[in-house]
């Protein structure tokens, strides 16, 4: 077992053996994590660099501390404040890192398909920690991590997200990966917000929030960039919340009790008013704690690979 | 300086030898007179090769290109003329710029070059530049191309003043505030996360050009046409008796969005690559004659400007070295259309529509021609290009049509060394 390729590039590149592999070795990643002392030493001996071309918080630390936990010698690099400012190619940044004896390399870009651009060039392993609109692997692993330990099983499972699915790079890996380990996936949005020939990925296209989250076992929601409005892909905040969020009359027509999940940062009151974002049904802020978990156990089966090889 | 070139084959069929002298075709001399002679049995002649769509990058670009080796390219894909777009720094929006890039292309002597001139100053999409004195320099049509003729007020006013002149107008077709991707939407798109530009990007800019075409009684052609919808407007307008032609390039009848998936930048080019139905309806059009033109578009980078983020890097790929390859081998050896229909899309149509006047084979016509290898199977390598672009998704292709000589006026601008 282990994982097949160098790099972890997306939900594409994974068979559902692949996943649920990660998955595993997140529930004892995750036990590590929630014990007295944090301390393993996996990476011990090994590097681990976060290369941010686009903001974050979650992602970042949450990788930051995975490899810190598990002995690495870490470190950041921004796209401000290092020779990105001063031009320098993605590639010849990527190389420069590489060539420091590098093992991973953690990577957010603003351009989909960056890090498959890179990959072939470096010896270290790449692992996508967003990339443009394409995917989030991460992110979509530790939502069905957090399926997981809720549910026992995705197989079988609905699954329904709302909100701004055009430039969703979660929607796409949540859907590709939920679908891989046999969860049925539903999506809306406005139409202004929903890519041509979504339900290639595996998911159907719902009619209405009512419709998408209906029956559901886990309802999940996405932040809208509130800037998109000017762009004309919605009119008003007002209007979005009204038409397009997960109230609590929607949430009450998915299955009781269903997981009410969100990647964050979540714009409070539009797509999730904050008495559904607070509601017991919420694992919004289990989903971050899962987020070391799955980040530990890629890192951990990636330096696996790498130490066989 | 004489050549003959024995035991030919002519893309009609007709077997005979063929003499040159001084430039042109002659009648039967003494082969004993002959300064070369070429024993050319089992390959094919074809006239020159006429491109109408092509970018030299000079001046201002010749990290990219130049003159001479954009002509060293072309005349290794057995063209004899070549017509490069505007869009050098400076434009090609005056008759100084037009006469420089003459000059440069004397000195190369490559191939025949025929300026193209842009519609508007700067290419700016404001006002029009000095075509009638852009003609007097040599120009043969005028466009705005990599940018559509920015508005329907322009796209008027070119066409009338252009009418004056008798130059004919280009027009890249597309509608800006629809084209903000990287590649074609669709299924692709979306499971790539690239930003899609919808058919409906170019068909919009097709519907005007043609509706102002009509409205004007002037003829128009319309760049690299990649769509279906496309393909049927122009059909119908034909049929309605509209003066309008247009051209395709090899990698619309060759390629679909999905050779996008991992990210190569050598897939990128503006129309994008679309799906397999627009494919299917731009080999009907080449078919049943709708379809007038196959031009190149030859648009060498450097490799700086490939080997990026898909997302920023440049559009347009190469095309002079395996432009008739891909015709032969996509459209005639599977029985789509005839050589003859080849010639007339990569000659004389061309040739034609901007009134050049070439791809004459008689006794007293330039002796521009091209011989092609269509019985043996050859590997493209881009390594072995003459142009300095590497930027082709085509590398590693097996194709027919291999280029064994070419002549222009009566000069040999390529020869294969066997």
């Amino acid at each position: 077992m282990g994982l097949r390729n160098k790099d972890l590039l997306g939900l594409k590149q994974l068979t559902a053996e692949e996943i649920m592999e990660i998955l595993e070795t997140a529930k004892t990643m995750k036990m590590v994590l929630t014990s007295g002392n944090k301390k393993t030493s996996h990476l011990q001996g090994k590097s681990v660099i976060t290369l941010f071309y686009e903001n974050s918080t979650r992602t970042r630390l949450s990788f930051e501390l995975a490899s810190k936990y598990m002995g690495s010698a870490s470190a950041n690099i921004s796209a401000t404040g290092s020779s990105v400012a001063k031009g320098e190619s993605l590639l010849d940044t990527a190389r420069t890192i590489d060539m420091m004896a590098t093992d991973i390399i953690i990577m957010r870009h603003s351009h989909s398909g960056a890090p498959h651009f890179i990959a072939p060039h470096l010896n270290a392993s790449v692992v996508n920690a967003g990339d443009g609109m394409n995917e989030h692997p991460t992110q979509a692993l530790l939502d069905m991590f957090t399926i997981y330990e809720k549910l026992g099983t995705l197989e079988g499972k609905k699954v329904a997200i709302c909100g701004d699915i055009y430039h969703s790079r979660v929607v796409r890996s949540n859907a590709i990966g939920m679908t891989k380990l046999g969860a049925q996936v539903s999506i809306y949005g406005p139409k202004t917000m929903m890519p041509v020939g979504i339900e290639k990925l595996g998911c159907r296209v719902a009619d209405n929030v009512a419709d998408c989250v209906k029956d559901c076992d886990a309802v999940m929601g996405l932040r809208v960039q509130l800037e998109r409005q000017h762009k004309s892909l919605f009119p008003s905040v007002a209007e979005y919340s009204k038409f397009y969020g997960i109230s609590p009359e929607m949430l009450e027509l998915a299955k009781p009790g269903a997981l009410l999940m969100h990647p964050g940062p979540c714009n409070h009151g539009v797509e999730l008013p904050t008495a559904v974002y607070d509601c017991d049904q919420s694992v919004i802020n289990e989903q971050v704690t899962n987020g070391v978990a799955v980040r530990m156990a890629v890192l951990y089966l990636l330096m696996a690979r790498r130490n066989q090889i | 300086m004489k050549i003959i070139l024995e035991n030919a084959t002519l893309f009609t069929g007709e077997k005979k030898d063929i003499y040159i002298e001084d430039g042109k075709f002659c009648d039967v001399f003494d082969k004993k007179d002959a300064d070369k002679t070429y024993d050319i049995s089992g390959k094919t002649v074809f006239p020159g090769l006429v491109d109408m769509h092509c970018h030299l990058r000079e001046p201002g670009f010749e990290y990219r290109e130049t003159i001479l080796t954009g002509s060293m390219s072309a005349a290794k894909g057995g063209y004899t003329s070549i017509c490069p777009m505007p869009n050098t720094d400076p434009v090609c929006d005056n008759a100084a710029v037009v006469s420089g890039i003459l000059k440069k292309a004397k000195e190369a002597g490559y191939a025949r070059v025929y300026p193209i001139g842009a519609c508007s100053k700067d290419l700016d999409g404001k006002l029009l530049s000095e075509i009638g004195l852009m003609k007097e320099a040599g120009i043969v049509a005028v466009s705005d191309d990599g940018k559509p003729i920015a508005t329907a007020e322009l796209l008027r006013k070119v066409l009338e003043y252009s009418s004056d002149f008798d130059i004919p107008v280009l027009d890249h077709c597309e509608e800006k505030t629809l084209s903000d991707g990287c590649m074609n939407e669709g299924e692709v798109s979306t499971c790539l996360g690239l930003r899609g530009i919808p058919t409906a990007a170019e068909d919009i800019a097709i519907a005007r050009d043609i509706i102002m075409a009509e409205y004007l009684n002037i003829p128009i052609h319309l760049c690299h046409v990649s769509t279906k919808s496309g393909v049927r407007m122009v059909r119908d307008a034909k049929a309605r008796g509209v003066k309008v032609t247009c051209e395709t390039c090899p990698h619309y009848f060759t390629l679909t969005d999905d050779s996008c998936e991992n990210y190569d930048s050598n897939f990128k080019m503006h129309p994008p690559l679309r799906t397999k139905e627009h494919v299917e309806a731009i080999i009907e059009g080449l078919k049943d004659g709708t379809i007038d033109a196959i031009a190149t578009d030859h648009a060498p980078h450097h490799e700086d400007e490939k080997c990026v983020e898909f997302q920023i890097a440049n559009n347009g790929i190469v095309g002079f070295e395996t432009a008739f390859a891909l015709g032969y081998t996509y459209l005639v050896k599977p029985g789509h259309i005839t050589a003859q229909r080849l010639a007339e899309l990569m000659c004389y149509n061309p040739s034609n529509i901007l009134k050049l006047g070439r791809g004459g084979l008689n006794v007293g016509d330039d002796a521009d021609l091209a011989v092609f290898d269509l019985e043996n199977e050859f590997i493209f390598d881009k390594n072995k290009m003459l142009t300095k672009g590497r930027n082709t998704p085509y590398d590693g292709f097996k194709l027919y049509g291999e280029t064994i000589l070419t002549i222009m006026g009566g000069k040999v601008t390529y020869e294969k060394l066997c």
